[in-house]
């Protein structure tokens, strides 16, 4: 009976899924920031892969919750959040939008250069880093020395 | 002892070496000298607690007993940990536990980085997971011991007294026993011996650098890894990690 109706396809589920935001950062997607790995429909059930940021990451439990929440809202009743952790998640994942809108927010997107290319609210190249860790396990706290500014920095792994 | 026995064994040092160091940093969760610091300590606590979760848990599914990382972690008596005796020593001031820190991270970032290339792709992939995270404690502790030990006269003390406090407690890293020698066999882990090289050039440049001299007495203390002689500072952590669980068996929220 279930066979009649037709499912989702696979980009359009994407594109659900670009509307769940990151619980904590919440001005990008958890699919801009790289978290989900794949979605595929095993017979009538979606397969959701999913790979934490950080192996501590407490928002990682919400963020299938969320996930979950978004399909089912969809009319999707039978779901599989499977946790993967290889390859290992990498802040290359970061989609081109979600971190343009990461430094719209005030927080400096990751660079190789161990640090903030700028300071995401004046622009300034002057900048220090002020701790290792920040608010939450992906982030670094540094300051702008010319606004002064304190500011999150996503940290590249 | 059967290979997954050995396996079994060895899961239990990576995970209850996290599990202890970062439950021992956790309780600095708001009592760190500033801010900053303690969301560091924080952080990297998390990190640790995080890794213990993969590596319990894998340890757990090669058992095969029903087990799960949470079992392992809070219904286990003292003398089942097979932790390093370094990780359950007391934080001591801020200094000794950046300190432990330093020496732990040195030696966990050179495991990790010979573990990625482990024959069973189950630990390769947790190494390569937690390696990316160890990279930054160990840029983090070393940055700070250096800062620290070449510091004032106050601070240059203290981190000299942490450093001849906890030197003893290195050597356990590197002492290889059956365990070991089932997972070198079998390609899964590398002999510990053979990681001291990297590990001493990673402490004698830091250590240099905070100027602080590393000290002569190779003595070591032993019987954390293999469970025969923890420390009496295992058992009283114990009791406040694990007392919920025991008082209050199965809860959950």
């Amino acid at each position: 009976m279930t066979e009649t109706i037709e499912k989702p396809t696979e980009a359009e589920i994407w594109q659900w899924l670009d509307a769940v935001p990151d619980p904590e950062i919440p001005v990008i997607s958890v699919v801009d920031l790289g978290i989900v790995r794949g979605v595929e429909w095993q017979g009538d059930t979606l397969a959701v892969a999913v790979t934490p940021t950080y192996s501590g990451c407490p928002a990682t439990s919400i963020i299938s919750m969320d996930i979950e929440t978004a399909l089912r809202d969809h009319g999707i009743d039978k779901i599989r959040i499977a946790h993967q952790i290889a390859p290992a998640w990498t802040t290359d994942w970061l989609s081109e939008k979600g971190r343009a809108a990461m430094e719209k927010f005030g927080i400096a997107p990751p660079t190789d250069a161990k640090g903030p290319d700028h300071c995401p609210h004046c622009g300034s190249k002057h900048t220090e880093k002020l701790s290792q860790f920040g608010s939450t396990p992906c982030k670094a706290q540094w300051r702008c020395k010319d606004c002064l500014e304190p500011f999150d920095y996503f940290k590249c792994i | 002892m059967t290979r997954d026995e050995a396996l079994f064994d060895f899961l239990l040092r990576l995970g209850d070496n996290t599990l202890i160091l970062g439950h021992r940093v956790s309780e600095w969760c708001g009592h760190a000298p500033v801010l900053e610091e303690d969301i560091a300590l924080a952080n990297t606590a998390l990190d640790m607690i995080g890794q213990t979760q993969m590596w319990l848990g894998l340890a757990a599914e090669v058992e095969g007993k029903g087990r799960d990382a949470d079992t392992l972690a809070f219904l286990r008596d003292a003398w089942d940990f097979r932790n390093l005796l370094l990780v359950e020593m007391p934080n001591g001031d801020f200094g000794q536990t950046l300190m432990r820190q330093f020496l732990f991270d040195a030696f966990h970032s050179v495991l990790l980085g010979r573990l990625m290339t482990s024959s069973d792709e189950r630990v390769a992939a947790i190494a390569a997971k937690a390696s990316k995270e160890v990279a930054y404690h160990l840029e983090r502790s070393a940055d700070t011991v250096v800062g620290l030990g070449d510091g004032t006269e106050e601070s240059h003390a203290r981190m000299q007294a942490a450093l001849d406090y906890l030197w003893p407690y290195v050597g356990e890293m590197f002492r290889a026993d059956a365990v070991d020698a089932e997972m070198v066999a079998a390609g899964i882990a590398p002999d510990p011996a053979g990681l001291r090289e990297e590990f001493d050039g990673i402490t004698t440049r830091v250590l240099s650098e905070a100027t602080l001299e590393i000290p002569a007495s190779s003595f070591g203390h032993k019987g954390g890894k293999d469970g025969s002689f923890h420390t009496e500072h295992l058992g009283h952590l114990l009791c406040s990690m694990q007392w919920l669980q025991r008082a209050y068996p199965g809860c959950e929220w």
